[in-house]
Parts: structure tokens; C-alpha cells; sequence
């Protein structure tokens, strides 16, 4: 079953193809999590709440707006943000603070053991800081094109075209 | 469109982050409608993505999924916990009077939106009967234009048929353009035609007197512009015009001739 056929089933809530759709994308969605998170057990947890999220509010996806994985990445970053927000939190790691983005791929290696750190090296071989930085902005932390310009204080037209270089260098890398 | 050039941009790489404004987001989506390369390459920068996001996993707990797949079957609604402390009698009054202000005020709400929603509804009839009307009112003002260019054209000469003996007030126009052989006759001084009778128009030659039909002033009538426009083959010298029995007669009756005119040198 192609794609676009099983977003429409599971916003029918058919639960198999819910299913499908969340093995798909289910290490993924928890990926993004324990990169904001660092917490491997916590993200587990939040992974499950964003896709019983997904699942309630299957009905505001619109296919006509934007893709479907990016549709889910923005419930996850946003939960996973909200969580290191959230009060509960602060008193459990008062340390992390929501702006330590900054050379958070680099921190991967500090994670559990489960994440693919090799895999995650071979990935980010060779890239600049300011890669780092924009892709953790846009892809982690959700930021609007005008914000992670703001943020970085480079123009509006740069993000664009830096972004574009970092991520074809990923595209090279994992073609390696 | 240079799909090459629009890739190139990076736009591509900040929509599948969610990162553009809602008007480039829908370019987006419609150029990769359009364009194939631009579908393929947004489906390379994802995949790129899902493995970048994917390396950094913690891994996922066995059974994960039937966990959550308990917890959506199950109705999990919050229950509404109800404080059973006794409260103030006016606190009450006025929590009650509070709930039904507000419940009127929705219902009249409600109303006024079914009203208005009625109203939209009066005002699309009206605009489509309008554009109706409007489209009628083109389609005549083209046949008109039509008529009017054809009469105007410079091969068009104009032959008076005048009142004959049976209706001396009656006269009609005959503009024939023998290049394309098209005859449109001004009939607007012709009477109407008594129930079970039509006009007919003759071309006729004269020496010797050879009239030939070339068709009825049908639906006189209802033809406001009593404008007909009929096919004439024939080197016509005259036109006339009889009155016939409903459908036409083989040869004219030349006691109901209402108009006659010769073609001018």
C-alpha cells in the first residue's frame, strides 16, 4: 500500500494502518526526541504520547498543506519542548537548559548506548558548525526560516542556501 | 519554471522542516505536483532526515506499539470530578443564572448564524441567476454582432420591397450578399401572421417570371428582431414575399403577395 493510500486509512482511524505508519516513522519521532530530551528512558515515554497525539488529532492533518513526516516531526519537537519546559522536568535536570542546542549532534556520543553514534559520526563527517547549528534549529528545535535567521544573524536567503549545502553533505556522506 | 534552479535554492530542504511561510509552503506543494524532480528530490532530502533522526533513536521498547494501541482503544475521556461541598445558596443562584445567560446567549448565537448562513445562501442564488442572465445577454449581443457585421459588409446590396395590392402599408428589407450567399431580411413591416400561416420568400427571375422558394419567415412571432437570415443560390432579379398556408407552398400565391421589390442595377 503506497503512502498517501495509508495516511488516509489511519485518518479514518483504521488502527493497522496506524500501526504501519508508526513503524515507519516510530525511531524517528523517538530520535528527535532523545536529541532534545537526552534522556533515553524519558523519550521513550514522550515517543509514545506524541503518537497517541498523532492518533487524536489524526483529523488536522492536511495533506495539502505539507508532508506527513513533517506533520508529526512538528508534534514531536513541540511535546519533547514542552516536556523541557515543563516544571517537573527543571527540578530533574536543572543543568539542560532549553537553549543548549548548540552542538547537541556532538553530545550524541554522550548518549545511552543504544543510539547509533557510529552511524550518527558517519553522518555528520566534516560538517561545520554553523551546519550543526541550522539543522538543529530547523530540523530539532522547529525554527521558522525568519527565526533561525534572527537566531544566527545571517539573511533570510543564506539559511536557505546553507541549509541546502549541509544537508547535501550529509546526502554525500551516507552515500560513502 | 528552472526546476534545476528551484531546487537548488534549498526551499525544498526548509519545507520538509516546516520551516517556510505558508505561501512558499504551497508553491512548494504545487511545483512538486507539477514537476517529478522536484517530488524526487523532496523525498531525498526526507529520507535523509528519517536517517539522521532515526540514527539518534534510543531504540524502541518491544511491544511499544500495543501499548499505545491499548490506550486509544480504551475511552480514556477525563471524568469530571463534581466538589461536593456545600456551597453559599446566592453563590449557586448565580452560577446557575451565569449558565443560563450563557446558554441563551449560544442559542441566539446559533440562530443568528443559521439566519446568516441562510442569507449566503439567497444571496449565491441571486448571484448565479444573475451571471445567468449575464451569459444570455452575451450570447444575443455576439448574434447581434454577427447580423450587424454581415449587414455592414460591402458586397451586401439592399433591395426596398414595397406594399403590394393585399397590404399596401406592409414593406421588408432585403440585404443579400450574393459572395456568400446569404439573404437576412428586415421583415418589421410585415404584419403578423394569422394562426395556420407563413411568410415565404421568393427570388425570382424575371424575364420570364421564375419565382424560386428560398425559405419561411419561420417563428415570425417570437422573433423579436424580425431579423431572418436565409440561403439564397439564385441570380435573383426580385424578391417577394407571400402569404402561405403553415409550411410553405410549392409555387406562390400571388392573390397573398404582401411585398415585392426589384434588385437595382
Amino acid at each position: 500500500m503506497n503512502l498517501d493510500a495509508l495516511i488516509e486509512n489511519f485518518q479514518k482511524k483504521d488502527v493497522a494502518a496506524f500501526e504501519k505508519l508508526y513503524n515507519m516513522y516510530g525511531e524517528n519521532i523517538c530520535g528527535v526526541i532523545n536529541v532534545i530530551l537526552k534522556d533515553s528512558e524519558r523519550s521513550k515515554e514522550i515517543c509514545q504520547d506524541v503518537f497517541i497525539k498523532v492518533w487524536n488529532n489524526s483529523s488536522s492533518y492536511d495533506a495539502s498543506k505539507g508532508r506527513f513526516f513533517t506533520w508529526i516531526l512538528n508534534i514531536a519537537r513541540n511535546t519533547a519542548i514542552d516536556e523541557l519546559r515543563s516544571k517537573s522536568n527543571k527540578e530533574q535536570k536543572r543543568n539542560l537548559s532549553i537553549d543548549s542546542f548548540v552542538g547537541i549532534l556532538e553530545d550524541a556520543e554522550e548518549m545511552e548506548n543504544q543510539v547509533d553514534v557510529i552511524g550518527l559520526k558517519k553522518m555528520l563527517k566534516g560538517l561545520k558548525e554553523l551546519c550543526r547549528e541550522i539543522i538543529s534549529l530547523l530540523y530539532f528545535k522547529g525554527y521558522t526560516q525568519k527565526e533561525a535567521a534572527e537566531e544566527l544573524g545571517i539573511p533570510l536567503g543564506t539559511v536557505k542556501t546553507r541549509n541546502r549545502n549541509c544537508i547535501s553533505q550529509i546526502r554525500k556522506n551516507n552515500a560513502l | 519554471m528552472d526546476v534545476e534552479k528551484y531546487i537548488a535554492s534549498g526551499i525544498l530542504e526548509l519545507y520538509v522542516s516546516g520551516a517556510l511561510p505558508p505561501k512558499e509552503n504551497e508553491e512548494v506543494q504545487r511545483y512538486a505536483r507539477q514537476y517529478p524532480e522536484i517530488q524526487k528530490e523532496i523525498e531525498a532530502i526526507e529520507a535523509t532526515i528519517l536517517d539522521l533522526t532515526k540514527k539518534a533513536s534510543p531504540g524502541m521498547p518491544t511491544a511499544s506499539f500495543e501499548s499505545i494501541a491499548s490506550k486509544i482503544n480504551s475511552d480514556n475521556s477525563p471524568t469530571i470530578i463534581l466538589d461536593s461541598t456545600p456551597k453559599n445558596s446566592w453563590v449557586t443562584f448565580l452560577g446557575w443564572a451565569a449558565s443560563i445567560i450563557l446558554a441563551v446567549g449560544l442559542v441566539w448565537t446559533y440562530l443568528q448564524n443559521n439566519e446568516l448562513k441562510s442569507d449566503i445562501e439567497v444571496t449565491n442564488k441571486t448571484m448565479e441567476q444573475l451571471e445567468d442572465s449575464l451569459s444570455s445577454i452575451k450570447l444575443e449581443i455576439a448574434d447581434k454582432e454577427s447580423i450587424l457585421e454581415e449587414l455592414r459588409n460591402k458586397d451586401v446590396s439592399v433591395v426596398l420591397l414595397q406594399g403590394q395590392q393585399v397590404s399596401p402599408a406592409s414593406y421588408a428589407k432585403v440585404f443579400w450578399n450574393p459572395s456568400n450567399e446569404v439573404v437576412t431580411i428586415d421583415a418589421q413591416g410585415l404584419p403578423s401572421p394569422p394562426e395556420g400561416y407563413d411568410y415565404q420568400v421568393w427570388s425570382l427571375a424575371l424575364n420570364p417570371l421564375t419565382p424560386t422558394s428560398i425559405g419561411l419567415l419561420s417563428d415570425f412571432d417570437s422573433n423579436e428582431d424580425k431579423l431572418f437570415t436565409l440561403e439564397n443560390t439564385n441570380e435573383s432579379q426580385a424578391f417577394g414575399i407571400t402569404l402561405e398556408p403553415e409550411g410553405g407552398s410549392e409555387t406562390p400565391t400571388l392573390e397573398q403577395l404582401y411585398t415585392l421589390g426589384t434588385v437595382g442595377p
